[in-house]
């Protein structure tokens, strides 16, 4: 048994405590919104936050997110979270989507740092997370847009 | 392909047992829908109209990410003077009223569901509207002519009476379908051609969006399948016992295409997956490698093949001018869908559901019901979003359908079968690796007076049920396409083609015969210009007098590139222009080297599309296109060793990131002719604009790709 906070909601699960928490979300817990892509920390579809830091999920034995907050895409509520995802719809980022959750995953680490990121902290900070449509470009708009509304809302 | 659907006509309606309205085109049968739990407008075939105002639309397209259901629900909210802010869309049910005009199936690719569903489904809204003005008319006792429809409500203005379309539905549904109803002129529209959010961006966003890999079933089991190391293996001998004790293992069953193990989720059953010992028999792929294709392929392209296109006497040529020859190689590639390949099975004693980012519903419905061993009717079918497609999804030999359903049969539970990503890149279905050998002959005003195309490599085609339709005399279309169709004025040109049998599955892939065709097209003709010393803009230039479309985006590429100024220091640019799908595409790249690796700066495209439906999509497939291009120019290779792909994640299969994106500028010429491809124009002219423009960096010609450092230093 293994017990951790997932998006605010204390949870215990009973699985081989080497089992990646991607699976333990998407299965045991049913938050389909963190994909699998690759399986070994290459591609950034499975990125969650494991007390406050970007994880790739896929690769993280649940065992070590044993008491620890979990917060995936469904639970990404905070300010800048919002700001993300309404920069994301402004900006029409998705193609296929299957990539974009984990996108907005990693941006939203970035915006917890820096409150006016540059691109130059915006390449440091995405490059783990492939996008096959390449959607690239409106990513990083939606980074500088989803800041600029954190800060401010500025339109 | 050219598509005459502008003809089409409604031929019947009737009413549902909701007491809603079902629109079809020459209907054999309407889709088997549950009834809805409100009475509904109708559903069917590509609309349905709630009595809360609520509008549908069936859509009949994989969804995968070039915004079509936004697109088409763009077209019927148009004629039907819908509320946008109130359309939804829906997958539709496998049912041959959702074929392809063209093809005459149920499927996505080509490049042509705006051209082909446009027409179809503005008809589908005019006649909706237009049943809904009857209605209203009647109720009020007022000519229909008098009446007017916007924001989803019929008015009559000189009463001041207005009803909403959901108000209107039941009454709509009684009526007979209205023959020949004109549809909007252009003038009058106020959707189409206008900047649009996409329908299904919250959703993804969200994580809410559901792609196959996200269905769950009750008592559902995961598969995971041991493919055979080789294209021809299979298992001769399997040891399954340490696979079978890892808790959660369930099964584990041969099913021809490999063996899968059956477990209570991913883990254990990629646990169980790796315990488990399987002696193969590799067959006659095992001494395959791509070394020695690629001699093989050298080879027979010094010998003449079958010709595909000849105008004027090439040899002649040849014997007069001075002449350029090179060898152009590309390999296989894996499409490497963001959502690797998966399928959810609920096979039962006489039904079969399944679930699939399905691209070819009519096939893979067939094929499934075959593997199940139950007619049709049985079978159901639900496509699902695609996390990627890029034509892997559309497989005339359905492989993953239908392992997923034999798989199903022998677990006797629900099954959700997932590849992991070496399994997609491993176990089949590629872009052909391609050998091209070009020769021109030039006078000594730098005129090009004849071009030899020798092409060498695999039929996507052959085999397949495609085959009378796309393989003329030997020739399979697809893979001479952009060569044997050239566009630029020789007068003696030849390009002939030598198919080869390897055990190698290939399938179209983004842009298909494109692919590798403008890689030589566009490279040679650079290579040309630069052993005459001419400008390459002007040489295209001037072979493409009288192709207008071409020569307008090429024009407008170069200006908005700045092509006749200087690019920045350390910098060059590169040019290419191509059409394909009916569209027409020129790319300039900006590009230098940073430690001696290629560095696109920025991307200059122009685009004729015909008609645009929503900017923001065409916008959006260029961009992506240059990405996905990059990433095969710069990195993507499919190799093969002792018969066995080396590739096996995104490590040696890798992807453009987001720091190597390059600044996109879209430039779309304004059009009103009908709208034509723009998931697949756009990949074509990349590679060669960047090959191009490294070049004029490097003063070495790239002929082979993915890229090598060493073809830079
Ligand atoms: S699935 Fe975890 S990084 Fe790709
Ligand atoms: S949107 Fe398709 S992989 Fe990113």
């Amino acid at each position: 048994m293994i017990t951790l906070e997932v998006n605010g909601r204390s949870v215990v699960v009973d699985v081989d405590p080497g089992t990646p928490l991607l699976w333990v979300l998407r299965e045991n817990l049913q938050l389909m919104g963190t994909k699998y892509g690759c399986g070994a920390a290459q591609c950034g579809s499975c990125t969650v936050h494991v007390d406050g830091n970007a994880v790739r999920s896929c690769v993280l034995p649940v065992s070590a997110a044993a008491g620890k907050k979990v917060t995936t895409i469904e639970g990404l509520t905070e300010p800048s979270g919002a700001a993300l995802k309404q920069a994301w719809i402004e900006l029409d980022v998705p193609q296929c989507g299957y990539c974009q959750t984990g996108q907005i995953m990693s941006a939203a680490i970035l915006l917890r740092q820096k409150r006016q990121p540059s691109d130059a902290d915006i390449d440091a900070c995405m490059g783990g997370n492939v996008c096959r449509c390449a959607t690239y470009v409106r990513i990083r708009g939606a980074i500088h847009r989803a800041a600029a509304l954190a800060r401010g809302g500025a339109r | 392909m050219t598509l005459d659907v502008s003809r089409r006509e409604f031929l019947r309606v009737s009413a549902t047992a909701a007491g809603g309205m079902l629109i079809a085109f020459r209907v054999p049968a309407a889709p088997a829908t549950p009834t809805p739990p409100e009475p509904e407008f109708a559903p069917n075939a590509f609309v349905r109209i709630a009595a809360d105002g609520r509008v549908t639309v069936i859509i009949n397209k994989a969804e995968m990410g070039q915004g079509i259901c936004t697109s088409l629900s763009m077209v019927l909210a148009e004629e039907l003077d819908a509320d946008w802010s109130r359309i939804g869309f829906e997958f539709a049910p496998v049912d041959p009223v959702y074929a392809h005009p063209g093809f005459g199936i149920q499927m996505t690719g080509g490049s042509t569901s705006t051209m082909g569903m446009t027409e179809p489904m503005r008809q589908a809204g005019a006649v909706a509207r237009a049943m809904l003005v009857t209605a209203a008319a009647r109720r009020w006792g007022v000519p229909e002519a008098d009446c007017a429809t916007a924001g989803g409500a019929v008015a009559h203005p000189r009463s001041g009476r207005r009803a909403g379309y959901g108000e209107l539905a039941a009454a709509a549904a009684r009526l007979p379908v209205p023959d020949g109803v004109p549809l909007k002129p252009a003038a009058q529209w106020k959707l189409i051609g206008r900047p649009t959010p996409r329908l299904d961006t919250r959703a993804k966003v969200e994580g809410s969006a559901v792609f196959s890999i996200d269905v769950n079933l009750p008592g559902m089991l995961t598969a995971l399948v041991a493919h055979p190391p080789t294209f021809t293996g299979r298992a001769r001998r399997i040891r399954d016992a340490a696979a079978r004790a890892v808790p959660g293992v369930v099964d584990v069953v041969d099913v021809g295409s490999g063996v899968a193990v059956l477990a209570k989720g991913f883990w254990p059953a990629k646990l169980g997956r790796d315990r488990l010992e399987v002696e193969w028999d590799l067959g006659e792929a095992a001494t395959l490698s791509s070394e020695a294709l690629r001699q093989h392929y050298r080879e027979l392209a010094g010998r003449p093949g079958l010709v595909a296109h000849k105008a004027g006497d090439v040899d002649a040529a040849l014997a007069a001018g001075r002449v350029l020859r090179a060898d152009y190689e590309v390999p296989y590639l894996a499409h490497a869908p963001m959502e690797p390949l998966n399928c959810v099975v609920d096979l039962r004693a006489d039904s079969c559901e399944i679930w699939a980012g399905s691209q070819f519903q009519t096939v893979d419905h067939a094929a499934a019901a075959a593997a199940a061993g139950l007619p049709g009717a049985k079978v159901k079918l639900h496509t699902t979003f695609l996390g990627g497609g890029f034509g892997r999804r559309a497989n005339p030999a359905s492989d993953y359908i239908v392992e997923a359903v034999k798989i199903a049969k022998a677990a006797k539970a629900p099954v959700k079968m997932i590849w992991t990503r070496t399994d997609d890149l491993r176990a089949g279905y590629y872009r052909p690796m391609w050998h091209s050998r070009v020769a021109a002959a030039c006078d000594e005003a730098g005129a090009i007076t004849g071009w030899r195309h020798t092409i060498v490599g695999q039929s996507i085609i052959a085999g397949t049920p495609f085959e009378p339709m796309m393989i003329k005399d030997g020739i399979d279309s697809t893979s001479v396409e952009g060569a044997a169709d050239l566009a630029y004025a020789i007068p003696n040109v030849l390009v002939d083609l030598h198919t080869t049998k390897v055990p190698v599955p290939t399938l179209w892939w983004r842009s298909v015969g494109h692919s590798h065709t403008a890689f030589v097209v566009e490279s040679f003709l650079d290579e040309i210009a630069a052993a005459t010393r001419q400008d390459p803009l002007a040489l295209r230039r001037r072979l493409l007098q009288g192709k207008d479309r071409l020569l307008g985006v090429l024009e407008l590429a170069a200006a908005k590139s700045g092509w006749s100024t200087p690019a920045p220091a350390g910098r060059a640019r590169g040019l290419a222009v191509h059409p394909s799908f009916n569209s027409f595409v020129a790319v300039v790249l900006e590009v230098s080297l940073e430690r001696g690796w290629p560095r696109v700066h920025r991307a200059t495209l122009a685009v004729d599309c015909g008609r645009t439906i929503n900017p923001g999509t065409v916008t959006a497939q260029l961009e992506g296109a240059v990405g996905f291009a990059l990433s095969t120019a710069l990195y993507s290779a499919i190799t093969l060793a002792d018969g066995q792909v080396e590739q096996s994640n995104f490590h040696d299969y890798r992807m453009l990131r987001l720091h190597e994106m390059p600044a996109v500028d879209v430039h779309v010429v304004p059009s009103e002719a009908q709208p034509t491809g723009i998931g697949e124009p756009g990949v074509p002219p990349v590679a060669p604009a960047l090959c191009n423009a490294l070049f004029r960096l490097t003063g070495r010609r790239i002929r082979r790709l993915p890229i090598r450092r060493e073809d830079l230093a």
